[in-house]
């Protein structure tokens, strides 16, 4: 009977110079699966490669082979002495491949838990594989069963709501305060790598006219430009505070840079509309008396990661409702591929016709009952004899050993043509 | 009737995914209250505000239809936890009130006077919407300035939406409450010959009435929003409810006898 194996690393067992090494372009790893293809060893195969991780999951006959056969491919696709990357490789068969696989696409396994990426490239890699014919009834099957589990998981828990980034769980404070993003003015004060991520994600949620204020206003302006807004000088701020509706202060300023007195002074001249600082400077460069103000709202580097370790939290319990819906696919996966071997297909088939006949012979004997005790013996008897014969043929070709990689196909062919399966779920 | 369905509608609302289910019972049950207000109004000839029963029955109406205009513009649902459980115990309160029909007097036979109740009713039920409003807003506030996301985080909407929708809701309120007073001025002119006879309502009426122009005006030059406007709203309800109630039990006046029990 074919196995499912799934050998691969993940940034949880190799450092990022090795995964660098290992990851494979979309053209690499077109070549590597019909490379793999070749290989006696291996009937299917679907090669997954992100920035975290390498999985390669495919079927076989003879693991030890398969496996020996994947470790020199590496070596040779990726000239990386096996023993450099043999420590970092895991190696799963079986129900753990099968769990492995739906805990990845699932996102249980990711470094960010609940992150969505990784189901699309998982969809990726699986076209990847169809495109290449290198997929077949069994991982077909596995893959559907996997993007169904994945989906679910993301469904029916809470594994990828709330932010867990800083910039992120800023952006979901703006949206309580503001409602919509759309067209709100942004004042970045400063720069750095946090903050204009931050801004970064005000862009995308329709934020308008960036403001960009820095000490040395060359730099400044560059990042005006990259933002497509516009640059002022640092003593322009108290100005701006007047049309802008998020600050995000960034500097590496020692002293406060925005002061109370300076946005009490603007809100009444705002109207009182809403102002919403992000301060993710340390030291702080907003005055923190300025949460006192009606209609101002301050959030410091401090509080965004409160909320964001209280996300974090979220998530992780919501992942064990995760886990437990994983462990009933792996189990409904199992059922299946149990029948998808020879002996229980001959068995089902087997049952099948001789139901059909004996039904079929109880419905006829009822209206001769004239027939005497040896007659339906013979009839009954003959009845057998047919569908012994009939199968016969269709067995012998299904026991046969001739065909290693098609034989899932011949079996799933059996179980389609005469409708074994009867559970609808797909 | 109404005060089933608006209940089983409050309980549905507190979830998220029945809140449609509860919105269209809140439907339903709006329109069957129309029927039977339709009904009384067809039986005895009047409209029916001639008791407490009656007048609150109408008040329960009017902020129930007022919140379904507003949750079809604004889609505000939340609010509905607070408008639903409202027009429930508004309508509890009802079926214990006796509805003994009271005298009609011909002075009550007056297209002015219909339009100056349903004018302030529906002004009033804004008014009570808006202070719920105000509600949430203090409460989604107070969460985000202390920095303690609770349980009603997740579930409020944003601050902004719910300014505007209070807004809406003081300027509706306004604009009939104004619309009810005109009307009421006509229609005691015609009865008494005089637009203002100082009575106790009348005056909190008035009270009322400047009490909400000056929040209006306030927000609109020097920008009175946000918290300011929804602990105004609050308080205005507040003395909204003492003009309702307060002045017909405790003051006597000419509006008294709506509100007999």
């Amino acid at each position: 009977m074919l196995e499912i194996v799934l050998l691969g690393l993940n940034h949880k067992t190799a450092p990022v110079e090795l995964r660098e090494c290992i990851a494979f372009s979309q053209e690499e790893a077109d070549k590597a699966l019909k490379t793999f293809q070749e290989s006696p060893a291996i009937g299917e195969v679907v090669l997954i490669s992100t920035c975290n991780r390498v999985e390669i999951l495919l079927t076989t006959d003879n693991k030890p082979n398969a496996v020996d056969t994947v470790k020199m491919l590496l070596h040779g696709f990726k000239n990386i002495p096996t023993a450099e990357f043999e420590k970092a490789l895991y190696i799963h068969d079986g129900d753990d491949a099968v769990r492995h696989i739906f805990r990845v696409a699932s996102s249980l396994d990711s470094m960010v838990v609940g992150e969505p990426q990784i189901l699309g490239q998982i969809k990726e890699a699986y076209k990847a594989a169809t495109v290449n014919k290198t997929s077949g009834v069994l991982l077909n099957k596995l893959l559907h069963r996997t993007f169904f589990t994945a989906k679910r998981v993301r469904s029916e828990t809470g594994i990828g709501d709330h932010a867990v980034s800083i910039s992120y769980a800023a952006i979901e404070l703006g949206r309580k305060i503001f409602g919509s993003l759309e067209g709100k003015k942004v004042l970045l004060v400063g720069a750095g790598e946090m903050a204009e991520l931050a801004v970064e994600h005000l862009i995308r949620n329709k934020a308008k006219n960036i403001i960009v204020a820095n000490r040395t206003f060359e730099r400044g302006v560059k990042l005006a430009k990259r933002f497509d807004g516009k640059a002022v000088r640092f003593e322009e701020i108290p100005d701006c505070l007047q049309i802008v509706d998020i600050i995000i202060g960034s500097t590496g300023s020692p002293d406060l840079v925005v002061r109370r007195n300076q946005v009490k002074k603007v809100m009444r001249i705002r109207k009182n509309r809403p102002l919403f600082f992000i301060d993710i400077a340390v030291p702080r460069d907003i005055d923190p008396e300025i949460n006192k103000l009606h209609n101002a709202y301050i959030y410091d580097i401090d509080d965004l990661k409160d909320i964001v370790d209280e996300n974090i939290e979220n998530r992780q319990q919501e992942a064990m409702k995760g886990e437990r819906i994983v462990d009933e696919a792996v189990i409904r996966f199992r059922a299946w591929y149990d029948n998808m071997d020879v002996v229980p297909t001959i068995v089902a088939l087997r049952n099948k016709v001789d139901n059909i006949a004996k039904s079929e012979i109880n419905k006829t004997l009822r209206s001769l009952e004239h027939l005497s005790d040896d007659d339906l013996q013979a009839i009954r008897k003959m009845a057998n004899a047919m569908t012994k014969k009939i199968l016969h043929d269709p067995t012998l070709l299904l026991k046969s050993n001739g065909f290693h990689r098609s034989k899932s196909i011949y079996i799933d062919l059996t179980r389609k043509l005469f409708k074994l399966d009867n559970n609808t779920e797909e | 009737m109404m005060s089933t369905a608006g209940y089983v509608a409050y309980l549905f609302i507190q979830k998220d995914s029945l809140q449609r289910a509860a919105f269209y019972l809140l439907v339903i049950s709006f329109l069957c209250h129309s029927a039977t207000i339709g009904y009384a109004f067809v039986k005895s000839g009047h409209f029916p505000v001639r008791n407490l029963h009656e007048t609150l029955s109408i008040v329960g109406w009017t902020l129930t239809g007022v919140f379904l205009l507003f949750q079809y513009k604004y889609h505000l649902k939340i609010l509905g936890v607070y408008a639903a459980p409202l027009a429930t115990l508004i309508m509890v309160v009802v079926s214990y009130l006796p509805n003994e029909p009271v005298q009609a007097r011909a002075i009550f036979n007056s297209i002015w006077l219909v339009f100056h109740v349903i004018a302030i009713f529906i002004g009033e039920a804004s008014f009570a919407l808006a202070c719920g409003v105000g509600f949430l807003y203090l409460l989604q506030e107070n969460a985000i300035k202390s920095k303690q996301r609770g349980f009603f985080f997740k579930r409020l909407p944003s601050l902004e939406l719910l300014d505007t929708t209070g807004y809406a809701f003081i300027i509706a309120g306004f604009t009939m409450l104004t619309i009810g007073l005109i009307s009421g001025f006509v229609y005691a002119k015609s009865v008494w010959g005089r637009f203002w006879s100082w009575d106790p309502k009348e005056v909190w009426s008035g009270i009322t009435w400047l009490l909400y122009a000056a929040l209006l005006h306030q927000r609109l030059t020097v920008g009175w929003r946000g918290r300011k406007a929804a602990i105004m709203a609050i308080i205005g309800f507040a003395v909204l409810l003492f003009t309702f109630f307060g002045v017909n039990f405790i003051l006597k006046g000419h509006h008294g006898e709506f509100t007999k029990l």
